[in-house]
């Protein structure tokens, strides 16, 4: 399969080689069709978002209202901060102009002024390569006023955020972007009514954006057939952890999890036995070494092996991993990163933290592997945004596939205190 | 006070966005790059300068981990020690930099020529274990040689 979004193309950063290759060429033929039929186009193409919800971006689209006496905005969430997941940062290394010439198409499509790029602080090396990318659209007239001649005039700000996870929720990036702490919003109202500064808003991944150029090249039928039907595409796969050749895999979705691990990134270091996999970013649910034959990557075959694809990070762990000191790290990954707004992400991820630190310095026991799961039951649906269910998933999908690694580490000898229970709601005789 | 250069950098951005309070995170990295840190003063001057509460400007220093409310050495070593680079071995690269620097995590060096902070993922995943030094350049596929390779360097400079 070729390589549509990373392509093996020397120097293709610089606008010169892009545009030699076919670059901007989607954006001509995007300007000469009706912005509707755009929108069309990658409905058609049944694109979704890249970011980890993969909802259809079409459709998204679509949500922005035509008759509106507000400007509109369209946000490219670079924020790439979900553990194992570096994939945005490759699209900015390699193929900048592939992303610009995505977001300037998605603008046109929903009737845009201003885009605004938000990159995590961290990434300030690839916001500098951004940047370059975006100075040479500008002075090349795809970006700015009246852009190659058309009546369409166009802004691509770049914003540069300050090591805040919860910013790739987006409207908590919309909140920071407009210069508050970064908070997720109630929804409704959706960024499509209701977004940057109360105007209609669309949030879409930097990899969601670079598959548009290729939609619109050639044409949603093509692009439909890549993959797996439900999920079509390429993904770019980054995969992690204990295998031979960790890295970026561009490959269609639906490819076997396994090949991923053995065929392309060289098999597990040390040639030993996988015993859990995290297959799409830290939030996504863990697979056990003896699960993931025949699993594929993409939404559906993920929903249906009880995990998801997330952001396609794919994390693997040998045999002789400490899962339980893996699953802590990330417990207080989303400790630390809560944005504290909602008291049973707040709170619960710091007590998950507690109780399975009981358990790394030999104190936990079963009645505290009973109270965690009730403490991530509690935190799933009850937040605003989802980094509480991103928390509560790990912690769930774990004591239900690896027990036996709690009843191992428990307290041999019942502790002398009482199991702590859940502040649970207390019915009051009134 | 800013820069004659980062005041002039500042007017411009004030045409991108249609309230000045979107200047707050610009500014903030303005400032920080200019004075290393975001001391209570800086945090004031800011304050003033975008015509903000000044509870608001500490509210937003706080949230976000990269500004540093306390002043920091001159290699800030950022250690990642998320899921990947920890199954990579990054506890004994955080370790061994605390050795060999003889600090703590969040301590700097009594010359202040080092800072070392345990950081969440800075997706370098697959080239983990890795550290990102100031808000600069990332050090991956390190191990401890590679490691005491670069506190030398520094150490020199």
């Amino acid at each position: 399969m070729e390589k549509l979004i990373l392509p093996d193309i020397p120097h293709l950063r610089h606008i010169d080689v892009y545009e030699m290759r076919g670059g901007y060429q989607a954006l001509k033929k995007a300007l000469g069709m009706k912005p509707d039929d755009v929108i069309e186009e990658v409905k058609k193409s049944n694109l979704r978002g890249r970011g980890g919800a993969c909802f259809p971006t079409g459709l998204k689209w679509s949500f922005m209202p035509k008759q509106t006496t507000k400007p509109k905005y369209l946000c490219a969430n670079g924020d790439e901060s979900e553990p194992g997941t570096f994939k945005d940062r490759a699209i900015f290394e390699f193929n900048p102009h592939l992303f610009i010439e995505g977001a300037i198409i998605a603008a046109y499509a929903m009737g845009v002024k201003t885009i605004y790029t938000y990159v995590r602080g961290e990434y300030a090396k690839w916001i500098t390569l951004l940047q370059k990318a975006v100075d040479d659209a500008y002075a090349k007239n795809y970006l700015g006023e009246n852009i190659l001649g058309s009546s369409f005039s166009i802004e691509l700000y770049s914003h540069k955020g300050a090591g805040a996870y919860i910013c790739g929720e987006e409207s908590a990036l919309m909140n920071s972007l407009e210069g508050d702490r970064g908070y997720p919003r109630v929804k409704p109202p959706f960024p499509a009514q209701n977004g940057l500064w109360g105007c209609p808003t669309t949030i879409n991944n930097i990899e969601t954006l670079a598959n548009v150029p290729i939609i619109i090249n050639k044409g949603w039928e093509w692009y439909s057939q890549i993959g797996a039907p439900k999920h079509p595409g390429t993904l770019l796969y980054g995969i992690s952890g204990h295998v031979n050749k960790p890295g970026i895999y561009e490959l269609p979705t639906g490819v076997l999890l396994t090949d991923l691990i053995y065929k392309y990134a060289g098999g597990v270091l040390g040639n030993k036995k996988i015993k859990a996999v995290i297959p799409g970013g830290s939030s996504t649910m863990w697979l056990r070494g003896d699960e993931i034959d025949g699993v594929k990557m993409d939404a559906e075959s993920l929903k249906a092996a009880g995990t998801a694809i997330g952001t396609g990070g794919v994390i693997v762990m040998d045999e002789d991993t400490d899962i339980l000191k893996i699953l802590t790290r990330i417990t207080h990954f989303y400790h630390h990163e809560s944005c504290g707004q909602c008291t049973p992400c707040r709170e619960g991820c710091g007590w998950m933290e507690k109780i399975l630190n009981r358990f790394l310095e030999g104190e936990g026991t079963m009645e505290d592997v009973d109270l965690l799961l009730d403490v991530a039951n509690n935190i799933e649906g009850n937040t605003i945004c989802a980094l509480g269910d991103a928390a509560a998933w790990p912690v769930q999908s774990f004591i239900k596939k690896f027990r036996d690694e709690f009843e191992r580490r428990a307290k041999k000898t019942p502790s002398m205190k009482k199991p702590v229970k859940p502040p649970h709601l207390v019915t009051l005789e009134v | 006070m800013l820069s004659e250069q980062n005041l002039k950098k500042l007017e411009e951005l004030k045409k991108r966005y249609p309230t000045t309070k979107a200047l707050l995170l610009p500014v903030l990295w303005m400032a920080q790059e200019q004075f290393g840190w975001i001391s209570l003063d800086t945090m004031k001057y800011v304050a003033d300068l975008l015509n903000l509460p000044f509870h608001h400007v500490y509210g937003v220093v706080t949230f976000y981990t990269m500004f540093n409310s306390k002043p920091i050495g001159k290699y800030h070593i950022q250690v990642c020690t998320n899921v990947s680079c920890m199954l990579r071995g990054a506890e004994n690269i955080r370790d061994h930099i605390c050795r060999r620097l003889n600090v703590g995590i969040n301590e700097t060096t009594p010359d202040r020529t080092f800072t070392v902070t345990e950081v969440e993922c800075l997706g370098s995943c697959g080239t983990a274990p890795m550290v990102q030094v100031n808000n600069d350049e990332y050090y991956d596929n390190l191990n401890l040689e590679k490691v005491n390779k670069l506190l030398e360097d520094w150490s020199k400079k």
